[in-house]
């Protein structure tokens, strides 16, 4: 059933896109149906998988590059169908109300099932390539997503970037695992992790696949896109920076942890990036006024959290980073969506900006207090949970684990500190910044049914946290299918452990952190760095772009004879070099084979010289006219009729073809260029020359097998059924070959026409189809 | 801009435009025995039209092809192409090939090959190509070699 709830992803998506005018937001429900019937059908699987026995299905696609189609749900990839299609159906639920009827509905609600589909892909896929596909097809569908307002060059910037970023990750991702597929031989996701392959080769490539997913994941240094694609409209935030893109990155790290965690510089890059994300995000998170803004910070900062947590490898940290990944799904999306609501009602999500909010928005803000408080990982709630399994796990560690824990520590604490924030710039904005006085007050609340998605993932994250039972399955079984030495016993509480105390000390120091927001907030602007991410990322773009022009402008001069001269001058000597150096020379061939071979070779030097000194054009073309013909007449005399006649017919047409070039250039050769110039045109076309003359010679006697013609000749008539084997070559047994010369004509008169037109002024002559009919229309009486 | 035509050029034009089209598609049909093909034929085809478009320029050449170039060009490749897939559907390999002889009247015994469709595809792209450089670098009316008549109608 996998498989073809993928498919009815893309064909859903594909539809809604097709319709997208007709059906207006009607395509949501087409759409969200997808992640829906997924949604559903994994509950139905849960039980067998959380006993272990993992879904698989597989289709063969290029069995040769050992691409197969292999599907697999175990219960970590349960976990994550969880995520992407349940918080996915929510997501359509929500953008129902928050699009309305604006014309742009159709098109987010086609691209994000698309999107949601390809999640699915990266999350069940049991093979590295497939994976590959689908994630760089939610890199290819988030680019569209986030640059939906397409007429905003703030939307169009950021969606670049997305693509750049997350898309050179790709590749690198790529690359680290073709290498990591070659060194274990087999691309099978299970296979590989069942007997990790170790050495450099696969160390350089754990590199690589963890560029790939730092730049999904929005690790520093590479975390600037995320921030930036907070421009996109709500519902593709809620949905790709909490739930589905990010996790991506995420969901690799910890598929890969447990088999490759020790080997080569997994853990200290992994642990040393993580952390500094997760501080660097939660700094950068206690800045801004913009709400979004704000949360995308902190999505940073809890990307960092999981990545440390899952990277580690350890079978209590993986527990713990199952368990926040869930978590943070059902806080993080109730977040973004109460912001886009304030943003959709209020039009600003500027906590400066915001009127005072009424009566009717009462349940939003408990919404937002709820999964704040989450977020924060106060009791008794999800997040909670998830922070006492990370806290104990690294507790019970060893040095490298103790290490991380101070790290974590220290993230919390901003964290709680940014979720206070949060929280009182919906209860009390006051606190947060001056409240312009007199600021108005919204009695009136948003929609109960648009409020409702985020209100039944906050319901989530306080029914996790009371009842850990509800989930501690799920978890356990994920953390196990993760590592078999994993496991865990979700629980509220543990009695008094260490891990409590540090929970209460996080908490105490994040409000102690967000009272002295003064303190704080001035230490940040004096330490605050002259150069933001979005700096280096511009930066390099700058560079990347000035570069492209030096090369450019080095190696596309625009000079006819410089382009000539290094075209000739290689074309030349390369071969020439590596002619000479194999045994080549095969001695003098017959000069004179017939009679009539000296009158015609006599034609075509004279006619050849003659146009080198020309001084008129047209006469030059001509004489090289005469070259061909003659040329024609020594397939003649060699008793190639087929040939001949494609030369004579050529000929003829290339004269033509000259006189409709020439018209338009002077009547004469221009001033002839300096003698240096000339000089050094006479030895390029000297070296062609005698390089076309030994390559002749050397190709001619370095036969050593049979002459395939003699076959070719042989099966012309039964195979071919023709008698002419020029053309029973072209047509059938080289016919592929013959196929592709016609579709360069095509391409080429194409490209030609466009390039004769292209230095004409438009008004002077109509395009290629207006002219046409402009004749046309002229000759009609 | 009047152009300047030579009754005598414009006469011989006419008279030997049809013969070479015939020859061209003698050319294509014979080419699978004897000297010729697709290839040959459409380069003897353009060379008439080409004569044509000397005579009169690109309203001569407009008023004998009443199709444009690019539909040439089109119709050749897929041409081609189709012949080159059709025998995926009866199991074979690409560009496969089938014969069939008949007993036409007029004609007499006739043999056609498959590969002569394939050819057509070839035949039409290469007339297609000349008649799109000649739209491409050709004049609206082409007078006895005066340049610089550019304009559009």
């Amino acid at each position: 059933m996998l498989l073809p709830l993928i498919g009815l992803h893309a064909v859903a998506g594909v539809a809604v896109l097709a319709a997208a005018r007709r059906w207006g937001r009607r395509g949501l429900v087409v759409g969200g149906a997808a992640p829906a019937l997924t949604a559903l059908w994994a509950a139905t699987q849960a039980g067998a998988v959380l006993d272990g026995h993992a879904v698989t299905e597989r289709a063969t696609w290029v069995p040769q590059l050992g691409l197969g189609v292999d599907v697999r749900l175990d219960a970590f990839s349960l976990l994550m169908t969880v995520l992407v299609s349940g918080v996915g159906t929510l997501v359509f639920a929500y953008a129902w109300h928050y699009f309305g009827s604006s014309d742009k509905v159709g098109r987010v609600a086609g691209l994000l099932t698309l999107f949601a589909g390809a999640m699915l892909g990266v999350v069940v896929a049991d093979n590295l390539l497939l994976l590959y596909v689908c994630w760089e097809l939610t890199s290819v569908t988030s680019y569209l997503l986030i640059g939906i307002d397409d007429a905003e060059p703030q939307a169009r910037a950021a969606a670049l970037q997305a693509l750049l970023v997350t898309g050179l990750g790709g590749l690198a991702m790529l690359g680290g695992f073709v290498a990591i597929g070659q060194e274990a031989g087999t691309y099978r996701i299970s296979e590989l992790l069942a007997d990790p392959p170790g050495g450099t080769t696969t160390a350089v490539a754990l590199v690589l696949v963890l560029l790939g997913a730092f730049a999904k994941s929005a690790q520093y240094p590479f975390h600037g896109w995320l921030p930036a694609a907070m421009v996109a409209p709500t519902p593709i935030s809620a949905y790709l920076h909490s739930a589905a893109m990010v996790k991506a990155g995420v969901y690799l790290v910890a598929r890969l942890a447990p088999a490759f965690a020790t080997s080569g510089p997994w853990r200290p890059l992994v642990v040393g990036v993580g952390l500094t994300t997760m501080l660097a995000g939660g700094l950068r998170a206690l800045r801004p006024f913009d709400l979004k803004q704000l949360l995308a910070f902190g999505t940073v900062s809890q990307l960092g959290f999981m990545i440390v947590l899952l990277g580690l490898g350890t079978p209590g940290a993986t527990a713990a980073g199952c368990a926040l990944l869930l978590a943070h799904g059902l806080f993080k999306a109730a977040l973004f969506m109460v912001v886009g609501i304030v943003d959709h009602d209020t039009h600003t999500r500027d906590v400066r900006g915001l009127p005072a909010l009424g009566a009717g928005w009462t349940p939003l803000r408990a919404v937002a207090l709820a999964s704040a408080a989450s977020m924060a990982a106060v009791p008794p709630l999800a997040g909670f949970v998830a922070k006492e399994e990370a806290y104990s796990a690294l507790l019970n560690g060893s040095g490298g684990e103790r290490l991380a824990l101070v790290g974590v520590v220290a993230g919390s604490v901003l964290t709680v500190a940014y979720s206070l924030r949060l929280a009182a710039a919906l209860w009390r904005p006051d606190l947060v910044s001056e409240a312009p006085a007199g600021r108005a007050t919204l009695a009136r609340g948003p929609a109960p049914a648009f409020v409702a998605p985020a209100a039944l993932l906050a319901a989530g994250s306080v029914a996790l946290g009371v009842a850990p039972g509800l989930w501690s399955g799920l978890v356990d079984g994920a953390a196990r299918a993760l590592d078999a030495r994993s496991g865990t016993h979700l629980a509220l509480w543990h009695g008094p452990t260490a891990a409590l105390a540090l929970s209460v000390a996080t908490l105490v120091a994040g409000a102690v952190l967000f009272t002295g927001r003064r303190t704080v907030a001035a230490v940040q602007a004096r330490l605050a760095p002259a150069r933001t991410g979005a700096d280096v990322y511009d930066g390099v773009v700058r560079g990347v772009l000035r570069l492209a022009a030096r090369v450019t402008s080095v190696v596309q001069p625009g000079s006819l004879p410089i382009y000539a001269a290094v075209v000739l001058t290689t074309a030349s000597l390369v071969p020439t070099v590596g002619m000479l150096a194999g045994d080549w020379w095969p001695g003098w061939p017959d000069l004179v084979g017939r009679p009539a071979h000296v009158p015609l070779a006599a034609l075509l030097v004279v006619a050849a010289l003659a146009a080198t000194v020309a001084t008129r054009r047209f006469a030059a073309a001509l004489l090289l006219g005469v070259v061909g013909y003659g040329m024609a007449g020594l397939f003649v005399v060699q008793g190639a009729p087929d040939l001949a006649l494609t030369q004579f017919a050529v000929e003829t047409l290339s004269v033509v073809v000259f006189l409709l070039v020439l018209r338009r250039l002077p009547d004469r050769f221009e001033q002839r260029a300096p003698a240096a110039g000339r000089l050094h045109r006479l030895v390029v076309s000297g070296a062609v020359g005698v390089f076309v003359v030994l390559m002749a010679l050397a190709a001619a006697g370095s036969r050593t097998a049979p002459a395939v013609s003699r076959e070719m000749s042989a099966r012309a008539l039964p195979d071919g059924g023709g008698r002419n084997v020029v053309n029973v070559v072209l047509v059938d047994i080289r016919g592929m070959d013959t196929m592709g010369e016609i579709t360069v004509l095509v391409a080429a008169g194409i490209g030609a026409t466009a390039l004769a037109r292209a230095g004409e002024v438009p008004r002077r002559r109509p395009p290629l189809r207006g002219a046409r009919r402009a004749r046309q229309e002229a000759r009609r009486p | 801009m009047t152009p300047r035509r030579s009754l005598i050029f414009d006469a011989t034009v006419r008279l030997v435009f049809d013969g070479a089209l015939v020859v061209s598609l003698y050319l294509l049909f014979s080419g699978h025995n004897q000297p010729g093909g697709g290839f040959v034929g459409g380069l003897v085809a353009g060379a008439a039209i080409a004569l044509r478009y000397l005579a009169g320029g690109l309203d001569e050449v407009d008023a004998v092809v009443r199709v444009p170039p690019w539909a040439f060009l089109s119709a050749g490749l897929a041409t081609a192409a189709a012949a080159g897939l059709v025998p995926l559907l009866a199991g074979d390999g690409p560009l496969h090939q089938a014969t069939v002889e008949a007993d036409v009247a007029l004609l007499g015994h006739v043999k056609l090959a498959t590969a002569t469709v394939f050819d057509a595809g070839v035949y039409l792209v290469v007339v297609g190509l000349v008649l799109m450089i000649l739209e491409g670098l050709g004049e609206a009316s082409q007078g006895g070699g005066e340049p610089g008549g550019g304009d559009a109608p």
